[in-house]
């Protein structure tokens, strides 16, 4: 019997219109949050929206999302085999699924 | 939904914020120019700058005598032959003065005796590459380069913003359409000067060592565009990229400085060194440049001898505790998190996908052959001929972002007005507007197998079998991209991988049909059908779009006359 992380995603545009979904990843020994998120993505629901871009190295500072209610980076966080709660930051502004707007507001399209 | 979409005007629109994209964007606006820099993730954090961990190779002599000529020579040497010389010598000889003006900025090289510190890489004649302790040269480079472009007036950024094509007007490049990700809306960037800053190709690799916003796409945009592209069958695969055990928060490119630094031993599953078997005796020492050393772990994979994951083994067990964390600092406790214990345990590394030698063919200017077009960085194919030299490519995106900013400011200060770009955006507006209703297509999971296609067939190791192979699927997945996105609204995944396979797709095939033309081994193509270097392939191949058709030119005479035959 292999071992299974449950992820728990929030899924929608906004607070009011979303909806948590529940996926069933397998789990090895190792894998971070991300690798969890991006095997959903391929095995599972290609729709799950997460911003991501150097994967491995905590470079990009793109996948911050909330674990349990902290603030963590998916790609160094550890995916363990037991229900994992993952939503977007809270304090910032929705965009979809796990995305938020992260970018200063000096490097928006509607703001200068 | 039929709305005017939104617009903005600029003298320089520069696509990517990697260091070359951030430099040139620098320079066009010290030069008087509105400058717009663009990129699909956060401004100056994604691409493959901000993941360098250690080498920028520069004559500067600060460790001892050095000139540009001998960096020079040392690149070409690397290069087996190929390198388009102006662009070596471009590389070589400003090195220096980018070098310097980063110190200027702050961007904290590492110090000896009161110089820059210098070490050596392989390659190189003499210690000659610049870093930023511990592993953070990249970080260092991008932190520096976003500091000093925040505060110079003129340079408007806008992230999130993903480049659908370039808008080509009578007299040539006047803008680009975007796609932005936040809304999922496009956007019309008209522009007198575009400066191409996208990186290479690394994503189209199962294992790789970039960003994730690496597929291509500069290549596919200048090439739609009329541009053409050189020596697109070179990929670099960096040897010793982390393979096991499972190491989070840490680039896999980690290991190279390890080496530098401390020497570190190459290993096979019977734990003797190889690499002296193929013509290359280590020593303790770190010599083996990335054609070869690729070369070796694979081929001690293939003979039965590779390390339980497929690679090799990097031990540094000889090394104290006192002298890896002398070298390291705080990176050993980040390994002590992940279970790695130095002293005590080898690692497993293999061959990784790092950087990609072909791209965009440009001038010393870096004016592509397309009037208002211009490229910089890893984008720009040629400096590095078959195989990079190690170190050169932040030296390039440096040299080459600040000639491309100079280059494009002086051909915008040419124009009064920013041009009209009126109906020549119409077709990306309607590849971008045209979405196909509810298809449920996998996008996640094709870009997945065509990076297992590329890894396993169009890695270090090819053959003709393996490279019509890649075709076949490559063939398969733009059958199923078909021509029409799926629609969708803000953030929409599906979609924006839909425009990424676009470019993917085109370019993945362009490097299988460049790497079986070119019916030989040099530098970073080996194959074990053609296993010699040929002097009749001492050329470069060039590939350009004619009538929607990809089409090569450079091959020998004599070649080109059997690929008709066939």
């Amino acid at each position: 019997m292999t071992a299974t992380a449950t992820l728990k995603i929030w899924r929608g545009f906004d607070a009011k219109s979303g909806h948590w979904q529940t996926y069933d990843v397998p789990f090895e020994n190792g894998q971070s949050v991300l690798d969890g998120l991006r095997w959903i993505r391929i095995n599972r629901d290609p729709s799950l929206a997460i911003r991501f871009s150097c994967i491995n190295a905590n470079a990009c500072k793109e996948c911050m999302i909330e674990l349990d209610g902290k603030t963590v980076y998916a790609c160094t966080a550890r995916l363990v085999p037991r229900e994992m709660q993952l939503g977007p930051l809270s304090n910032k502004k929705p965009v979809r699924d796990l995305v938020t707007e992260i970018a200063p507001p000096t490097e928006r399209l509607a703001e200068r | 939904m039929v709305r005017a979409p939104m617009q903005a005007e600029t003298d320089v629109l520069v696509i990517g914020s990697g260091a070359a994209g951030m430099y040139a964007a620098i320079e066009a606006a010290r030069a008087g120019c509105q400058v717009l820099l663009v990129d699909r993730s956060l401004i100056g954090r994604g691409g493959a700058t901000v993941m360098a961990q250690m080498t920028v190779a520069v004559a500067l002599g600060a460790e001892t005598p050095d000139s540009w000529n001998d960096h020079y020579r040392d690149t070409l040497k690397s290069g087996r032959g190929l390198c388009d010389e102006a662009l070596a010598r471009l590389l070589c000889e400003e090195g220096p003065e980018c070098i310097r003006q980063m110190d200027g900025w702050g961007v904290g090289w590492a110090r000896k005796n009161g110089h820059i510190a210098q070490a050596m890489a392989p390659g190189h004649d003499r210690p000659r590459c610049v870093y930023v302790d511990f592993l953070n040269t990249g970080p260092a480079v991008s932190k520096t380069l976003r500091s000093v472009v925040s505060k110079t007036p003129g340079i408007r950024k806008i992230g999130d913003l993903c480049v659908v094509d370039l808008i080509r007007g009578g007299d040539g490049i006047t803008g680009a359409v975007a796609l932005h990700l936040g809304s999922g809306a496009p956007v019309v960037l008209a522009a007198k000067a575009t400066i191409v800053a996208t990186g290479g190709l690394t994503r189209l690799y199962g294992r790789n060592s970039a960003s994730a916003n690496m597929g291509g796409d500069g290549y596919a945009l200048a090439l739609r565009a009329g541009a053409s592209l050189i020596d697109m069958e070179f990929v670099q695969f960096f040897p010793i990229g982390h393979l096991a055990p499972r190491l989070i928060g840490m680039d896999p490119i980690m290991w190279d400085p390890f080496r530098y630094k401390l020497g570190g031993r190459l290993l096979n599953n019977r734990g003797e060194e190889f690499t002296q078997s193929y013509g290359v005796a280590e020593d303790g020492k770190y010599v083996i440049t990335r054609d070869l050393g690729s070369y070796a772990i694979l081929k001690e994979v293939e003979a039965g001898r590779g390390s339980p994951h497929g690679g090799a083994y990097l031990s540094f067990e000889h090394c104290s505790e006192a002298a890896l964390r002398e070298a390291f600092g705080p990176v050993i406790d980040r390994l002590a998190a992940n279970g790695i214990d130095l002293t005590r345990m080898p690692v497993e590394v293999a061959p990784i996908a790092h950087y990609h030698m072909g791209g965009i063919v440009v001038d010393a200017h870096m004016q592509t052959g397309v009037a208002g077009l211009f490229a910089a960085g890893e984008a720009v194919g040629g400096a590095n001929g078959a195989n990079r030299l190690s170190g050169n490519a932040i030296t390039e995106a440096l040299t080459f972002g600040r000639r491309a900013g100079r280059s494009a400011a002086a051909y915008a200060g040419k124009m009064s007005a920013p041009p009209a770009v009126g109906r020549d955006a119409s077709a990306a507006l309607d590849l971008i507007a045209a979405g196909a209703p509810a298809r449920d297509l996998n996008t996640a999971a094709m870009v997945q197998t065509l990076q297992a296609t590329m890894q396993e067939n169009v890695g270090p190791l090819r053959n003709e079998a393996k490279l019509r192979h890649a075709l076949g699927v490559i063939d398969r997945l733009a059958g199923e991209l078909g021509d029409t996105a799926p629609a969708g609204g803000a953030f929409d995944m599906q979609r924006f991988e839909w425009f990424d396979l676009r470019n993917m797709v085109l370019v993945a095939r362009i490097v299988a049909e460049a790497a079986l033309a070119r019916t030989e081994t040099r530098g970073a193509q080996q194959r074990d059908d053609y296993p010699r270097t040929l002097p009749e392939w001492a050329i470069n191949q060039v590939v350009r779009l004619q009538n929607g058709r990809v089409v090569f030119s450079g091959a020998p005479a004599r070649t080109q006359a059997q690929a008709v035959a066939r």
